[in-house]
């Protein structure tokens, strides 16, 4: 299990990889918006998107949680 | 050690370092014996030792567990001290201690660099008044680290632990490599820490190479083993002068790297879309010249040595990629020590600016996010070095100045003709300005206000705008910026300038 987590504090302008998807290392799972850029969270391991934390339009600050990787 | 052995058996006792037990459990850890380490990281071998005989009248301490001497790296003498960890888990005594500040005053006297071969459990408790609070006791070794600070080069080599006091030697190194698995830093163990302040906590979690090099940024390079830390320390001596007095060599030009696709094609136009770095730097050096230092630590900016056409350059980048490339105190921390150690040995350094500016919000005003970017700038003002800086897509706010903006005397500032510069970027500064405005109009009719104003603040910022005002000094193609750099760090090598004079700055760290 692998948790992704925000790199910064922002919102959440898009989600990329939805519950179930299969994803690579290095893929995007969800897009912040912050200092006005955006900010891809890429996967950090293979494998199946168990849990998507967030929603878009969220904020999230640094470190929390946005999807877990199984 | 008995008085009827003969020199030969001496010597051979000597040199084998510590019981056989412990040279096994070395290897079992992927560890090297410290005179193949030596072997390995000179040219040819160690060329001088002194005290070799120390503490031979202990006869269960030889070398007294540290090997000093001098040999060559890339054909220049290098001053070198090495633990040896099968002698008493390479911990220090007096005689530990004085070999160690010897060979630190022989590389001040001779003005070449100090090589710290780290392998080390600490203090000899027994030894401690011999060795711990006397003049010439262990504090001297770190008096003597902060005086050659900036006069020679200054190399820590983590092959195993690094504990207590011991840990100041890396931290006062220029760079430290560590061994992914056996090296560590640490003031108290984990042992000590369960006992005095009862946390509990594994070596690797608290001290480990990983975390040192990606979260505390104590640690410089992480190497896979012994072997490549000690490869890494040969190249990483070739982009140096053996002190500040002197330049550093300029080496054979190789082209760069060949690319299917051009920076025109890479380069996005938007300006908030992320864009990785790496592909712009690989376009402008040298092929294979790019050395690169704390990889893993604050990614959102890029910090390596590097080659244009054979000369030696410092390259301090943002990376869009990573936290869109804002800086964070971190990062500023991570340049402002290699803006300091580029131009304190001559190095010119390549600011690469690509910046939304320096991130805001509680987290890091909390953290201190003013000091530590006033830290990067003060690093960046002072260098004295040949300094150009590049706008590539944006350089916004106070990224501008960390960035090494107009005002901070680069030798030149240029700008792809896609960049932006400005107090903000153009959405941003739409809001903060029309933001009452926007929210007395009809819904329907914001949008096209919007672009109208966005398209305004644009051509009030527009690249060729500045270049008229003389503001950036020329706007250069991205396929020509490597010829562009060459020829200026060729033509600005005869730059001779002091920054003022005092004592030292009160630096804002």
């Amino acid at each position: 299990m692998n948790e992704i987590k925000a790199s910064m504090a922002g919102s959440v302008w898009k989600l990329v990889a939805a519950e179930g998807d299969q994803v690579n290392d290095g893929d995007d799972i969800a897009i912040l918006e912050s200092m006005k850029m955006e900010i891809p969270i890429p996967a950090e391991t293979s494998g199946t998107v168990k849990e998507i934390k967030v929603s878009e339009g969220d904020f999230v600050n640094e470190g929390d949680i946005i999807a877990i990787i199984e | 050690m008995t008085s009827n052995q003969t020199f030969e058996e001496r010597v051979k006792q000597i040199e084998t370092g510590g019981a056989e037990k412990y040279h096994d459990k070395n290897r079992e850890k992927g560890k090297m014996f410290v005179r193949e380490r030596l072997e390995l990281l000179f040219d040819e071998d160690l060329s001088i030792e002194d005290a070799f005989f120390a503490n031979c009248q202990d006869g269960s301490l030889p070398a007294d567990g540290v090997v000093t001497g001098i040999g060559k790296i890339n054909g220049e003498q290098v001053c070198v001290m090495a633990n040896d960890s099968t002698v008493k888990a390479g911990s220090w005594g007096a005689r530990t201690v004085e070999k160690i500040i010897r060979i630190q005053e022989t590389a001040l006297k001779l003005n070449i660099p100090m090589l710290y071969l780290v392998d080390s459990a600490g203090a000899r408790i027994t030894d401690q008044v011999d060795m711990f609070p006397n003049r010439r006791g262990a504090g001297r070794i770190f008096h003597n680290q902060i005086k050659m600070s900036g006069r020679v080069p200054q190399v820590c080599l983590l092959f195993g632990p690094s504990a207590a006091g011991g840990a100041y030697i890396p931290a006062f190194c220029d760079i430290v490599v560590m061994v992914d698995g056996n090296a560590s830093m640490y003031l108290g163990s984990p042992r000590m820490a369960e006992k005095v302040i009862g946390e509990k906590v594994t070596l690797e979690e608290m001290g480990g190479a990983n975390m040192h090099c990606s979260v505390s940024g104590c640690g410089d390079v992480l190497a896979e083993d012994e072997q490549e830390a000690i490869s890494f320390a040969r190249r990483y001596l070739s982009y140096f002068p053996s002190n500040y007095s002197k330049k550093p060599k300029v080496q054979e030009t190789l082209a760069p790297a060949e690319f299917e696709k051009t920076l025109e094609e890479l380069i996005p136009e938007n300006q908030n879309a992320p864009f990785d770095m790496y592909h712009l730097i690989d376009r402008l050096i040298d092929e294979g010249s790019f050395c690169e230092i704390k990889k893993k630590f604050a990614p959102e900016l890029i910090t390596g040595l590097s080659r244009i056409d054979g000369r030696a350059v410092g390259i301090i980048a943002n990376q869009p990629r990573a936290k869109g490339g804002v800086l964070f105190p971190d990062s500023a921390d991570k340049a402002a020590k290699f803006i300091q150690l580029c131009d304190a040995f001559n190095i010119p350094l390549l600011f690469l600016a690509d910046i939304p500016g320096f991130m805001i919000g509680t987290k890091v005003e909390r953290a201190g996010i003013i000091r530590h970017g006033a830290k990067m700038l003060s690093a960046m003002s002072e260098a004295t070095v040949p300094k150009i800086s590049v706008v590539v897509r944006k350089a916004y706010g106070a990224g501008l100045y960390a960035m090494a903006g107009p005002a901070f005397e680069p030798d030149a500032c240029l700008a792809l003709p896609t960049a932006q510069i400005a107090v903000m970027g153009p959405e941003a500064a739409v809001n903060a300005v029309y933001a009452n405005k926007i929210a007395a109009l009809p819904e329907e009719d914001r949008p096209a206000f919007i672009k109208e104003k966005h398209e305004e603040y644009k051509e009030n910022i527009d690249i060729y705008r500045l270049a008229s005002e003389m503001i950036i000094d020329d706007i250069v193609q991205p396929n020509n910026l490597r010829k562009e750099l060459s020829t200026r760090y060729e033509a600005y090598d005869q730059k001779e300038v002091t920054f003022t004079h005092r004592k030292h700055g009160v630096y804002p760290v």
